[in-house]
């Protein structure tokens, strides 16, 4: 059972990275050893600039991520800011939004001429010019930082609510005052917690695909990952690629591990979760501000794009503007049933992201029962769950590309079906999968199953009549947590589709450059449409925490 | 014939022994307890007699056949025996009579007979209008005699039960150890339990096994226990007592403060030099003048040094002048002594027992 269970994982995990690292020591051809990919990928000063920038992106697009998550989390937990519902629910809308619709937002928004924002600009000073050009490097930082600052705001904002008021009572009655008080002892307090947020956030700016895609390209410079897809324009040059790579899985794993160093990290006793009152702080005349400036945020990363895509997708026109007689379904109907092209991708969404999320959660379950029961050793638990859990400090974009260089190529020819499509996400997604069904084993009992045994049932029986029904809802629920970002994931898919296993996400990205920007708006809301019901139901399922359950884990 | 027979049962999880060459042997319909502190290896033991863990060497027996060894272990569901946990583990998916019925079910017994004796079982346990209910509707308690009718309804070989009463607050666990032991009187099944409460295993039991780290201490019948233990830890762990060191002298032993001729303390072996005995607090009485000299009995002067009244009794704190001996004793309520005061104090001299 468990050597099956490892044999998966050698498939799905180890042969992946394994292919990445020979295949960048290889000649294309003859397959001898050579370093001639490395000499390639870091030998021309624009790759160099491309590592650079995704650099100077990854930085950027964190600190910002620090500048609007950071005011926004401490509003949230500790003060008496009011419309605090408001902001929490466009929070969790920018969760919603894929990364890359919201670039399609932007560029909809500060598109140089066309854009909404330069229109506004022009027509009310006379302009002959709008003052934004999304399509730049600030342009970038901006789309990502805006939807990774939610990441920012669940870290900080789940610390800030182990600190007990208490502790900050102890320093206003030794004479400091609550400005004082907050930078001095409450900050420091969850600092581990920021750090942990910022690197999170680096990790997820210099690893996006589609945003830079969008923006990057059109704007004339290259970051990492746009990079690495160049490579495999036609014909593809897969060693030099893997070898590029190389730095990104690097850095990847090195601040992963930092992560997990600094959270783990004891000393920091008010994060036991023990509690204690706590109240809000009165903000007196200051809670306008607050609020006015959570709401800029919110209205940069959430309202502003989800309108501008709204209209988008139920224009006839977008650029003629909000007027009732430009309103039309047909964008909608057209993607969804006309269009063969969109129908098709629409529905091998549902069917990869589908057979995907099945993979994961049933291996994921298999290997958190086995390791949780100890029906195997120590040691090859340890192994099982390390191996369950190291897709999640791999980027998605080294993972396809591990997956493109192991299964392109007999015996296991994979490359252009949809299994490599459905593997790679199921893949990608295994640990959220596991940190799900581990969570959901430990919570069972296993005095349940003995129960059953001692009374003459075998193991088996005790899984199906007993762990089974049990586990039901939160597993549906770990469905829907792998499910959702499958719909969406674009970064694997667009190295490992092909003309017959398109999907939305790739398709959005392959039809941005026809600029028909009514057709990305409605396949985009389709995507969100999906996730915010699969959300509704999870809420139904489990309680309203789960979606933050993935990134507790 | 004996039931269930332990034979040098060890257990070891790496360097730690968790069992320690244990026997132990059941009649036919017995209940004996395994009693002793957290991780003094009772639970362990359990769990290789139900199956759910293998031992390192000894054996296992029920009726004269090896069920448990190092090389082979019937598993758990072959073994005929049922079990009650620390957690209940009443299985929430199912309800009241589902759970009760499951051990039946299976057992392949026809579904109207397993009605008819899930329906009886739940009578005998006093739930009867609830088996269409779901444990999460239950209290606690009811959850309890839930597990103990799903245990008992299949007529278990031997039943185990782990510390079944922890989970209980006070009151429902004094009603529930009698309960148990009516169930036990009225079904006769040879019974393991578990537990780390004395009172526990004083109510239910025939016999007791006291066990420390891993060890057999002692195994007895509740009252001789707690008259005769034969070791330290055995006195100390059931009840309250004090320990005094004597010196052998001639025909007698030399307490300090007083002392006691050989002949009365009753031992097997011969008394070594130093002799250690136990005496429990309500063996020594305390008095406002020197009693009279008499045949059993021996005296001494004290000095109450502290003293707590506990509104059914008083505890005093006595010092023995001369000795560094501190010995506690309960008084009746109506017995006042004052701080500093002295006092005479006066044993029985056959309540002392000699420790090992």
């Amino acid at each position: 059972m468990w050597l099956l269970a490892i044999a998966v994982l050698v498939f799905l995990v180890v042969n992946p990275l394994l292919r990445l690292l020979i295949v960048s020591f290889q000649q294309p051809d003859t397959g001898a050893f050579t370093l001639a990919n490395y000499v390639d990928a870091y030998s021309r000063a624009r790759y160099i600039d491309a590592l650079g920038h995704s650099l100077v992106l990854g930085l950027a697009a964190a600190t910002l991520c620090l500048l609007f998550g950071l005011p926004l989390a401490w509003a949230l937990s500790r003060t008496d800011m009011p419309a605090k519902g408001l902001v929490w629910v466009s929070i969790l809308g920018t969760f919603v939004i894929p990364p890359y619709l919201g670039a399609v937002g932007w560029i909809l928004l500060a598109g140089p001429n066309a854009g909404w924002l330069n229109r506004l600009v022009i027509a009310t000073t006379g302009a002959e010019k709008g003052p934004f050009n999304i399509y730049s490097m600030p342009g970038l930082v901006l789309v990502i930082g805006c939807y990774s600052f939610p990441y920012v705001v669940v870290f900080a904002k789940s610390a800030l609510d182990l600190v007990s008021s208490e502790m900050e009572d102890a320093a206003n009655i030794l004479g400091s005052g609550n400005f004082r008080t907050t930078l001095s002892i409450t900050l420091p307090l969850v600092l581990p917690a920021i750090l942990a947020a910022y690197i999170l956030v680096f990790l997820e700016a210099i690893a996006l695909f589609g945003s830079p895609a969008l923006i990057a390209l059109p704007g004339r410079f290259h970051v990492v990952t746009t990079q690495l897809w160049q490579f495999f324009e036609y014909p593809p040059r897969v060693g030099v690629a893997a070898a590029y790579a190389m730095p990104l899985l690097c850095i990847t794993i090195f601040l992963f591990w930092l992560q997990r160093r600094i959270t783990h990290r004891k000393g920091y006793v008010s994060l036991t979760g023990k509690g204690g009152e706590r109240r809000p702080i009165p903000l007196g005349r200051w809670k306008w501000p607050l609020l006015g400036y959570c709401l800029f945020v919110c209205m940069l990363s959430f309202f502003m794009p989800m309108m501008v895509i709204c209209q988008a997708a139920l224009a006839k026109a977008w650029g003629r503007g909000f007027a009732l007689d430009n309103l039309t379904l047909n964008n909608l109907y057209f993607t969804l049933f006309e269009n063969t092209l969109t129908r098709n991708a629409t529905l091998n969404t549902f069917t990869y992201a589908g057979s995907a999320a099945l993979i994961a959660i049933t291996l994921a379950l298999c290997i958190a029962y086995i390791v949780n029961r100890q029906l195997v050793g120590k040691s090859v638990g340890n192994t099982l769950s390390f191996l369950t859990m190291a897709p999640f400090v791999i980027p998605g974009i080294v993972l396809a590309i591990g997956f493109y260089a192991a299964y392109t190529r007999p015996p296991l020819l994979l490359y252009g079906t949809a299994w490599i499509m459905i593997l790679a996400f199921a893949t990608r997604f295994l640990p959220i999968a596991y940190a799900n069904s581990n969570a959901a084993i430990r919570s069972i009992n296993p005095e349940l199953e003995d129960a059953v045994r001692i009374l003459g049932g075998t193991r088996f029986t005790a899984i199906r009549r007993v762990v089974a029904p049990l586990l039901k809802r939160s597993l549906a629920g770990a469905f829907i947590l792998v499910f959702i970002p499958a719909t969406r994931e674009l970064s694997a898919a667009i190295f490992l589709y092909s003309i017959n296993t398109q999907v939305l996400s790739v398709l959005l990205f392959d039809k941005s450059d026809e600029g028909n920007f009514e057709m990305l708006a409605s396949i985009g809301l389709i995507l969100v449409i999906i996730t915010v019901v699969l959300i509704l139901i999870g809420f139904r399922l489990m309680g309203r925490d789960f979606m933050l359950r993935r990134t507790a884990a | 014939m004996s039931k269930l027979v332990l034979r040098n049962l060890t257990r070891t999880f790496g360097d730690f022994t968790a069992v320690d060459n244990f026997n132990l042997t059941l009649q036919e319909g017995e209940l004996v307890s395994l009693l002793g502190p957290s991780g003094c290896g009772k639970t362990t033991t359990l769990r290789m007699i139900a199956g759910f863990m293998a031992p390192t060497s000894g054996t296992i027996e029920v009726d004269g056949e090896v069920i448990s060894s190092p090389t082979s272990s019937l598993p758990p569901e072959k073994r005929k025996m049922s079990m009650i946990f620390q957690s209940y583990a009443i299985w929430p998916n199912m309800t009241v009579a589902e759970n009760v019925g499951f051990g039946l079910q299976v057992r392949k017994v026809k579904s109207d007979e397993i009605r008819r004796r899930v329906d009886a079982i739940l009578e005998k346990v006093q739930l009867g209008h609830l088996r269409e209910r779901y444990p999460a509707e239950l209290s606690g308690g009811q959850q309890q005699r839930v597990a103990l009718a799903r245990a008992i309804v299949v007529k278990p070989a031997v039943l185990l039960l782990d510390e079944p009463l922890s989970n209980l607050d006070a009151n429902l666990r004094e009603e529930m150890r009698f309960e148990i032991r009516r169930l036990h009187d009225e079904f006769r099944i040879t019974t393991v339990y578990v537990t780390h409460d004395q009172a526990e295993a004083m109510v239910t039991s025939d016999r007791i096994a006291v066990m420390n780290k891993g060890r057999v201490e002692q195994i007895d019948a509740p009252y001789a226990l707690y008259g005769r233990p034969q070791t330290r830890f055995v006195a100390g762990f059931i009840g309250r007592t004090n320990f005094i060191e004597g010196r052998l002298n001639g025909d007698a032993v030399d307490f300090g403060g007083f002392s006691v001729p050989k002949h009365a303390l009753q031992t097997d072996a011969a008394l070594p030099q130093e002799v250690q005995v136990s005496i429990r607090p309500q063996s020594i009485h305390l008095l406002k003048h020197e009693p009279a000299v008499a045949y059993g009995r021996c005296r001494a002067q004290a000095e109450v040094q502290r003293r707590a009244y506990l509104g059914e009794y008083w505890d005093y704190y006595l010092r023995l002048p001369g000795t560094a001996q501190i010995l506690r004793a309960t008084a009746r309520a109506q017995d006042v002594f004052d701080e500093n005061e002295p006092v005479w104090i006066e044993i029985d001299t056959a309540q002392f027992t000699v420790i090992r």
